[in-house]
């Protein structure tokens, strides 16, 4: 009983700040003088083709990620990574980055396999093997002054290949720019990988595993972070979220011929 | 005794050598124009970069209790670099050109170049850069050369103001590229008063001669592509269609500057093409630089009077009503009623007039702090404007015969004279 009272004052405070907050906007906006339209109009231009235009259905949720995502880099993640940065050498950071990429190589594999591109699986098997011996666990990357490309495949990439539609285009938190097919990618990678995880058990005569594995997953996401020179906003400009979507969808579009 | 000796070899050696000059061998190796100015300089034949630079960010506040919209809620102040060496040494400002910013390419590039000569260097973005637009404008209209230059020059102060403890500057110098060469002029010009920094040399790279001509000369090169400047989206569409057909078709994998060679190795686009995307990309700077006015100003020109945008709220139309409006648009809807609103009896060519290096041609020509450099070939120059330039500079001014507008900047010849400049 004490708990259904509890969800009904919940409920009716939620109702009442909506309420009021709603109020309050609505009142700001009546004091404010009445809008006028603009000199120039997008109507005036209609005779010519739209540009830099991609569907963009759930744009006002997504643009309040890449507001958030700015906050979240600018608060949290950066100053991780410059702290990151400041206290790891740098031979030991690109180790960091060599060791992750090695470990990429799985999902470049059998993704490589679901697309039947067998050039690209026999080089990132090469690569794999390589880098795991001679490059000690992947810390190094051999392979490359060996001549053998890095490729780079993923389960988004996958559906894209068997015709999958990408799908509205989405920011994620944290991850930032992807299409729904991409983040359903993502997320289906990301459970191969912990399966795999689970069933090799590496870990399994450690106490705590999980907590390294956390940690692993941690550096991991530092490293990536650390590798992107992108910084939202660095631009200045104020249409940068526009540009971003196109060129991110054309990247896409891209990858997908080869 | 050296001296008189030195003299006269002078003397005897100078005549000589200036015969040469124009015949001097030059390898810069692209000759278009545009292809220049996009492609800019291959990597192999720029000067190594330095082994380490100590650099930070400066964030300036240069107009205290400024109001800044929540759609700008990202921009917290002007933003400058910093390169700064452990010992006393000449502090060079560099002004970025039309768009740009103070981390721009071109603005890095001359920074890593006179880091390593052993400069200070502060760059800063253009008044045209959005940034500046809203956080060092006090107007927040940008384009009046005489109001842009005291905007900077207070963004300068500011700049020192923050560093002084930290540094050890032993003069100042200054220097500036594309329009932020005429700025550069402009900003000596106010130095010659306020006399902060009492700048010793001055450099212009590139430079317009007058906004209002260089400007009308990039816009020209919209009227060249197919169905003219109202279809830019079309033009962009098509451009885009070619590209993509072309890495579909060869063997590339990653998007960089080979693949750019190579397409223009393959002359995939015709030179008014080529033309026809700078004039694209000047078109997108500007959208920026206007959009951030108007809603700065709550202009209505854009954006209607009165309307609260949000962080969250779609701009994708502003951008693609910007990018359809020229400089011509901007200066005779917007820029210019503005001017009129302060100034009611400047006529329309007066204030063109006033917006080049004729408005100050007295004292560029007779201060021996100034040079130039630029090329036969920069396609933002107007007939005339380069035969201007020797009459006004004589000595001091360095013409390339090509690179386009800027494309050679990065030449190891260009920029050993770039960082000579300063060193002698």
């Amino acid at each position: 009983m004490p708990i259904a009272i509890c969800r009904v004052y919940h409920v009716a405070v939620v109702l009442y700040l909506a309420l009021t907050l709603t109020g309050c906007a609505t009142m700001t906006t009546a004091k404010l003088p009445p809008e006028e339209p603009a000199m120039h109009s997008v109507s005036e231009f209609s005779d010519d083709e739209p540009v830099v235009d991609i569907a963009d259905p759930w744009q006002m949720f997504n643009r309040s990620m890449y507001r958030f995502n700015y906050n979240f880099d600018k608060y949290v993640f950066i100053p991780v990574v410059a702290g990151y940065e400041f206290i790891t050498p740098t031979f030991i950071q690109k180790g960091f980055s060599n060791f992750f990429d090695n470990i990429g190589e799985v999902r470049t594999l059998y993704n490589s396999v679901l697309q039947l591109k067998g050039k690209k699986f026999l080089t990132t098997v090469g690569r794999f093997l390589t880098n795991s011996t001679v490059g000690i666990g992947g810390l190094f990357d051999p392979a490359s002054s060996l001549g053998m490309k890095k490729e780079n495949e993923d389960f988004g990439r996958t559906l894209g290949y068997w015709g999958v539609h990408p799908g509205p285009y989405l920011v994620v938190p944290v991850l930032g720019p992807n299409t729904l097919r991409s983040a359903s990618g993502f997320a289906v990678d990301g459970g191969i990988r912990f399966a795999a995880i689970n069933a090799i058990d590496p870990l399994e005569n450690v106490n705590n595993g999980n907590s390294i594995m956390a940690g692993i997953t941690t550096l991991e996401s530092i490293d990536t972070r650390h590798r992107v020179t992108f910084r939202y906003y660095e631009s200045g400009y104020p249409f940068e979220y526009d540009l971003l979507r196109f060129l991110y969808h054309k990247r896409g579009e891209l990858l997908l011929m080869k | 005794m050296k001296f008189l000796k030195l003299t006269v070899t002078l003397c005897l050696v100078l005549p000589t050598t200036a015969g040469w000059a124009t015949d001097i061998k030059y390898d810069y190796p692209i000759p278009g124009s545009y292809e220049a100015t996009i492609l800019g300089t291959p990597d192999n034949l720029k000067l190594p970069p330095p082994a380490k630079i100590l650099a930070r960010r400066l964030v300036l506040d240069v107009i205290p209790d400024i109001k800044k919209p929540d759609i700008f809620f990202y921009d917290e102040g002007l933003r400058c670099t910093l390169a700064y060496q452990n010992k006393k040494a000449p502090l060079v400002f560099v002004i970025a050109g039309t768009g740009a910013g103070d981390q721009s390419q071109k603005a890095m590039a001359m920074m890593k170049e006179l880091y390593k000569a052993g400069y200070h260097v502060i760059t800063l973005p253009s008044p045209t850069h959005p940034n500046f637009v809203i956080s060092a404008s006090r107007s927040h209209v940008p384009g009046d050369l005489i109001e842009d230059a005291a905007d900077i020059y207070l963004a300068m102060e500011n700049a020192w103001n923050k560093v002084k403890e930290d540094i050890e500057v032993s003069e100042f110098y200054l220097c500036g590229y594309s329009l932020g060469g005429t700025h550069a002029a402009f900003v000596a010009k106010v130095d010659e008063e306020r006399k902060s920094f009492n700048f010793r040399k001055v450099l212009l790279v590139n430079p317009a001669v007058n906004i209002y001509s260089s400007i009308t000369k990039i816009e020209g090169l919209l009227d060249k592509i197919p169905d003219g400047p109202r279809k830019i989206g079309a033009y962009f569409n098509t451009m885009l269609a070619k590209f993509t057909e072309f890495y579909r078709k060869g063997d590339f994998i990653d998007i960089d500057n080979e693949f750019l060679y190579e397409v223009f190795r393959a002359k995939l686009f015709s030179h008014d093409e080529s033309g026809g995307m700078i004039a694209l990309s000047f078109r997108i700077s500007l959208a920026g630089m206007v959009f951030s006015s108007d809603v700065m100003t709550n202009g209505g020109y854009v954006v209607p009077k009165n309307r609260i945008l949000t962080s969250a709220d779609p701009l994708g139309d502003y951008f693609l009503v910007c990018i359809h409006l020229s400089f011509i648009n901007y200066f005779d809807e917007y820029f210019y009623p503005y001017i009129q609103k302060q100034r009611p009896d400047v006529t329309r060519e007066a204030l063109i007039d006033s917006l080049g290096f004729k408005h100050i041609e007295d004292y560029l020509a007779s201060s021996p702090k100034f040079g130039v450099i630029t090329n036969e070939d920069d396609f933002i120059l107007a007939p005339g404007e380069i035969d201007y330039l020797r009459r006004l500079f004589g000595e001091r001014v360095k013409i390339y015969p090509w690179g386009g507008h800027l494309g050679n900047l990065e030449y190891r010849d260009n920029m050993e004279y770039f960082v000579g400049f300063f060193n002698r």
